[in-house]
């Protein structure tokens, strides 16, 4: 972190949505670094800001209800300094995202070979033969069966799973060196998921790619990301290397998150360990932590000031007031 | 009547008594028709084999859970064991009396099994507060309005939801999480004795997902239920329920108590489905994908052995004979050729890791 060839580095970035009478503070205050050839997961539950911050990566949210803090740079480039022009050539040539639901993201009146086409022709001067080809390369590249044949079919005539990979097709269309996946697996069976991971996981190895993929999921972000950010009420609350994270995590929430999970956690007959209590609401924040509330180790400092981000070991950071007085613990061992 | 009688209530509804299975499927099969293609006698009748002959039996007071891919007919069993969507063939018996004789008319089973879906927002009525949601069902049944108002108010106590604060509510009102408690509420209000789980938790966050099923056992402890409980999280169906059904192109391979078929699963797409689930450990990552490709189509499924297309120990029999559904080992049954004596499938070649496994 803080290295000179981070692709993506997000500094304080805020995000608030206006609607009639109130504003919602949806991301307040993330700092973010992916580097080059790095698979970031963002985790957390919904409403956690963690799809917010990664639309705001490609500026997605409509301009006109939306507010921006903070700065946000992709590929060396200030994004939301940016006009539609430059916005327009950064999306897809530089960036590009694939979403979690692949039949709505695609268009239903075009085949898949024609919205592949028009992408690489709208960013590059080639021919439709020439575009044609490379879209033809790409079917291949993510592994879809009788590629020359599927690229004349349209989105409904194939199942999720070739409907995911095609659409991770269509992200790589210009050679982004970033992608953004949002939960792109989370409406596959269990089956396919590990075939789309897997695909995700040699693309990032094979072209390079940074990828930040954001999941409610940890089993999945385990099976691909380098470094894993916790997301709750708009702050990253913990971020370190996937392995240290998930097997000492340092912040309440994460261990709390972790430990419905951990293996052995769920043993037959026992009862669940839940987090009591909801997420605030994004209107109306506490001026403190915001985990305080169902959190078991607020103390009333938590409640006054929202707690600085706290370096806990290599690449490691947690956002916490009692760090000091939380043991740490191996989550997989003590569960075991 | 009060809640707390409930359980005295279920005993005394017990028919055949503790050893006979809650619900007997058998033969059940449903076939959805395609339009027909072509003219006359060239005339096609295609139709999706949702649901293609299956049996199996849930056991009074306990969990069965059902896994499989999407399109293997999880849903559409659920359906009809509801009868939502009427089978071709095939029949049910709950309790030992057939549905549809005289023991056991349709409306009579519908109040003793109950149903909880996925889309908790979708099931709920928009335009009805969810005290009269929860009510609607026993009035419709013969209870007055008063009572099972008051009925109403118990089970919003029962599944942690204030009546004070919530019975008024409209369905937009409530997050995901007590919108589901109100859909337990209202399958509960009927006093059923088998609640059918089609991915009741699937849509909730992790941290609401385990406050619901933390609800789900407290409930069943209390009412003495049954669940039929379907979802695609391995994870949370291990850990729920005390059998498990595996289902693949509209028919069972595996059936068995789930700490012996996630120990040791007999078929081979048993096998393959558990080692997809992602492992938390990302020092030991899945290198290759144990199932390649999609789950072939329903309306032409391969001969044989439907999984013979993606199975790594399909061998040339397989494709030409159809497994047996039988008991491999005492409590476990599986449709599967390696596992069926004298079936021509060799034996030599089953890889030694396996055989410990049988």
């Amino acid at each position: 972190m803080g290295e000179a060839n981070s692709t993506i580095r997000l500094r304080d970035l805020q995000v608030e949505f206006h609607q009639p009478g109130k504003r919602i503070q949806a991301v307040n205050g993330v700092d973010l670094e992916v580097g080059e050839g790095e698979v970031v997961a963002l985790i957390g539950e919904s409403g956690s800001g963690k799809s917010v911050t990664l639309r705001a990566m490609m500026r997605l949210h409509p301009d006109r209800a939306t507010r921006y803090g903070g700065s946000l740079e992709v590929a060396g480039q200030d994004v939301l300094g940016m006009g539609a022009k430059q916005l327009a050539l950064l999306r897809g040539k530089t960036i590009a995202m694939i979403f979690q639901e692949p039949l709505l993201a695609l268009d239903p009146v075009y085949t898949l070979g024609q919205q592949i086409t028009e992408t690489i022709r709208r960013h590059e001067p080639v021919s439709r033969a020439e575009a044609r080809a490379r879209a033809l390369q790409l079917f291949e590249r993510v592994r879809i069966p009788s590629p020359d044949r599927r690229l004349d079919t349209y989105p409904h005539e194939m199942s999720g799973g070739m409907r995911q990979r095609a659409m991770i097709a269509l992200a790589l269309a210009c050679r982004p060196q970033v992608l953004l996946a949002d939960e792109p697996t989370t409406a596959l069976d269990a089956t396919v998921q590990i075939q789309i991971l897997l695909l995700l996981r040699e693309l990032q190895r094979e072209l390079g790619l940074s990828i930040v993929f954001v999941t409610h999921d940890i089993g999945a972000a385990a099976e691909v990301a380098d470094r894993m950010a916790v997301m709750y009420a708009g702050r990253i609350v913990e971020q370190g290397p996937a392995a240290v994270l998930l097997t000492r995590p340092r912040h309440p929430y994460t261990r709390a998150l972790l430990k419905s999970r951990a293996e052995g956690a769920m043993q037959k007959g026992q009862r669940l360990e839940t987090i009591g209590g909801a997420p605030p609401d994004l209107s109306k924040l506490p001026t403190g932590c915001a985990f305080a509330e169902r959190c078991a180790h607020a103390a009333d400092a938590c409640r006054q000031t929202p707690p600085p981000n706290t370096r806990v070991g290599p690449g490691h950071e947690a956002r916490c007031w009692r760090l000091d007085e939380i043991a740490v613990t191996d989550i997989s061992r003590c569960t075991l | 009547m009060s809640l707390s009688q409930q359980q005295l209530v279920n005993e005394f509804r017990d028919v055949g008594g503790a050893r006979q299975p809650l619900l007997i499927v058998r033969g059940l099969k449903k076939y959805f028709p395609l339009k027909s293609t072509g003219f006359g006698l060239r005339r096609e009748r295609l139709a999706v084999r949702a649901v293609d002959g299956i049996n199996f039996e849930i056991l009074k007071g306990e969990t069965l859970g059902v896994v499989g891919e999407s399109g293997c007919g999880k849903s559409t069993t659920a359906r009809l064991l509801m009868q939502l969507t009427e089978q071709d063939s095939g029949e049910l018996i709950f309790d030992g009396q057939a549905l549809g004789s005289r023991g056991l008319p349709l409306r009579e089973y519908r109040r003793q099994t109950q149903m909880v879906f996925q889309d908790s927002y979708s099931s709920l009525n928009p335009r009805m507060t969810i005290e009269d949601s929860i009510a609607f069902g026993p009035t419709v049944h013969g209870v007055s309005k008063r009572e099972a108002l008051e009925r109403a108010h118990d089970l919003l106590l029962r599944v942690g939801l204030e009546p004070a604060r919530f019975a008024g509510r409209y369905p937009h009102e409530l997050s995901g999480g007590q919108r589901q408690r109100v859909n337990i509420a209202r399958a509960l209000a009927l006093e059923p004795r088998l609640i059918i789980l089609d991915e009741s938790v699937s849509a909730l966050d992790k941290s609401v997902e385990a406050q619901v099923l933390n609800l789900l056992q407290d409930l069943k402890q209390a009412f003495g239920l049954t669940y039929l409980f379907i979802s695609h999280d391995l994870n949370v169906v291990h850990y729920l329920c005390d059998r498990v059904l595996v289902m693949y192109l509209g028919e069972v391979v595996e059936v068995g108590p789930a700490d012996a078929l996630f120990e040791a699963p007999l078929h081979p797409y048993t096998q393959a489905l558990l080692r997809s689930m992602p492992t938390t450990d990302p020092l030991q990552r899945t290198e290759e994908a144990p199932l390649a490709g999609d789950p072939p189509n329903p309306i032409n499924p391969p001969s044989g052995c439907r999984f013979h297309t993606r199975c790594q120990d399909a061998r040339a029999v397989c494709a030409s004979v159809a497994p047996i559904f039988h008991e491999a080992v005492p409590g476990r049954r599986v449709a599967c050729l390696k596992y069926q004596p004298d079936s021509g499938y060799e034996t030599a070649q089953i890889p030694l890791r396996e055989v410990t496994h049988g």
